[in-house]
């Protein structure tokens, strides 16, 4: 189908972006690589005033080393995110997701930070950005505010950006755990049924500390603090399929024509011990 | 309306175009460019596939005035002459393709895989094929042809006639 009619404005630094934003009023949208935006502009699920396209600005582009953190521009493409020498060294758990969102033609334009601010519960990338106790910079007509991922996430395609504000960049603190994304679907580049993103740290062949995060369990990526907890001190593979059997804990995995709740959570529990296992080696 | 100019195929295109104009639209309609074709319409199926600065894009997924300053290359633009791209020549040689239908775009998303990869296993051709999909489900001779496109590409310059 043919989207509606809408304006479209291309801007080269954030304050144009948050000019263009206020003056398009409530329905103007921010466009990047676009590929969860066109397809709901062709189904005309959306009808944008005006699409303020960031995809050109140098701010939201890249990969940078802070010191204790990276920071990736959030305008960045997957393709760009998975092969970046930075992120494979010191996030690749990041990577390791980012390389199952879509297929390759998709992940040549859509944008990680773009996957991140559209939130879509199905989404692989907010799992590991939860796991890898991401933070986010968000600008607006206010300034500049820093948000952590435990309070970026607030519910279905819901996140901390308020409608006049930007998601500018996100950084990741350097992570060298053992790391892995298990992802459960049925068919090439499907959505994930239930996915689990994983970084371990093992010593001496015992689990020290464990972060996971699950997709596709609630209404957003969730923590799965239980089986955190649980992982401590696990040293075998038995050990391991017993702490997952907690993956379900306090999610709230809906039911649709993929999946009903209680085998969501029957996966989370496998795709879990998989992620881990892979992750830590045992 | 938005002002572009767009290099397809090696040729310069100005145009005035709604800003809700899909690449692929534009392609089709507005320069005629019909070797790019329009399959699934919802971002899956790949057919209308292009390189948007020398990487596969599903050109029914990019705005026309998203692609103002960039080159793109389609089906049409891959052939040397009387010279078939290798891609080309090992879908000819290997028959790659039942329909059709899916060709264009299986065989840019098939250049750039190995433009990336030049020689990539059998489950890195399936994985890098992943966005493309055939109706007809010949994927066992596709992926054989990306196969052997390698082996073309490694081996040298030559290329099959037309």
């Amino acid at each position: 189908m043919i989207p509606v009619e809408f304006d479209y404005v291309k801007v080269t630094s954030i304050d144009q972006a948050i000019s263009a934003l206020k003056a398009g009023g409530e329905d103007a949208k921010i466009i990047s690589g676009g590929q969860s935006l066109l397809p709901v502009l062709r189904l005309r699920m959306a009808e944008p005033s005006v699409l303020v396209d960031c995809g050109s600005i140098d701010e939201m582009l890249g990969v940078r080393d802070d010191g204790g953190s990276i920071t990736i521009g959030a305008a960045t493409t997957h393709h760009g995110v998975m092969n970046d020498p930075l992120v494979q060294e010191h996030a690749l758990l990041l990577a390791q997701a980012t390389a199952t969102v879509a297929d390759p033609a998709i992940r040549h334009r859509g944008t990680t930070g773009g996957a991140l601010a559209h939130a879509d519960p199905a989404g692989d990338v907010p799992a590991a950005a939860l796991a890898l106790n991401a933070s986010f910079v968000i600008a607006g007509p206010g300034g500049r505010r820093t948000v952590a991922a435990k309070d970026f996430f607030l519910d279905y395609f819901t996140t901390a950006v308020g409608p006049d504000e930007i998601l500018v960049s996100f950084s990741i603190p350097k992570c060298d755990w053992g790391s892995h994304y298990s992802k459960f679907n049925r068919t090439a580049q499907a959505w994930a049924i239930v996915g689990a993103a994983a970084v371990v740290n093992v010593q001496g062949g015992v689990i020290k500390e464990a972060r996971i995060g699950l997709t596709n369990m609630a209404p957003t990526a969730i923590r799965a603090s239980t089986v955190e907890a649980a992982l401590v001190g696990a040293s075998s593979a038995a050990q391991i399929t017993a702490a997952a059997m907690h993956a379900a804990d306090g999610t709230r995995a809906t039911s649709d024509l993929h999946a009903k709740a209680d085998y969501r959570e029957h996966l989370a529990r496998v795709i879990t011990a998989r992620a881990v296992r892979a992750a830590s080696g045992i | 309306m938005a002002h572009i100019t767009v290099t397809v195929d090696g040729t310069s295109y100005t145009s005035e175009v709604e800003p809700r104009k899909l690449l692929v639209h534009w392609l089709r309609e507005d320069i005629g460019r019909v070797g790019t074709v329009v399959g699934c319409d919802t971002s899956n199926c790949g057919a209308c596939t292009v390189l948007l600065n020398g990487r596969s894009v599903k050109s029914c997924s990019v705005l026309a005035v998203q692609a103002d300053g960039c080159q793109v290359t389609t089906i049409q633009g891959l052939s040397d002459g009387n010279e078939w791209h290798p891609v080309q020549a090992a879908f000819k040689e290997c028959h790659g393709l039942q329909c059709g239908y899916c060709t264009p775009g299986m065989v840019m998303a098939a250049v750039d895989l190995l433009s990336e990869n030049p020689k990539p296993s059998e489950s890195e051709i399936r994985e890098g094929l992943e966005g493309n999909l055939c109706r007809c489900t010949g994927y066992h001779n596709i992926v054989k042809s990306v196969s052997y496109a390698a082996d073309l590409m490694s081996a040298g310059p030559t290329k099959g006639a037309k």
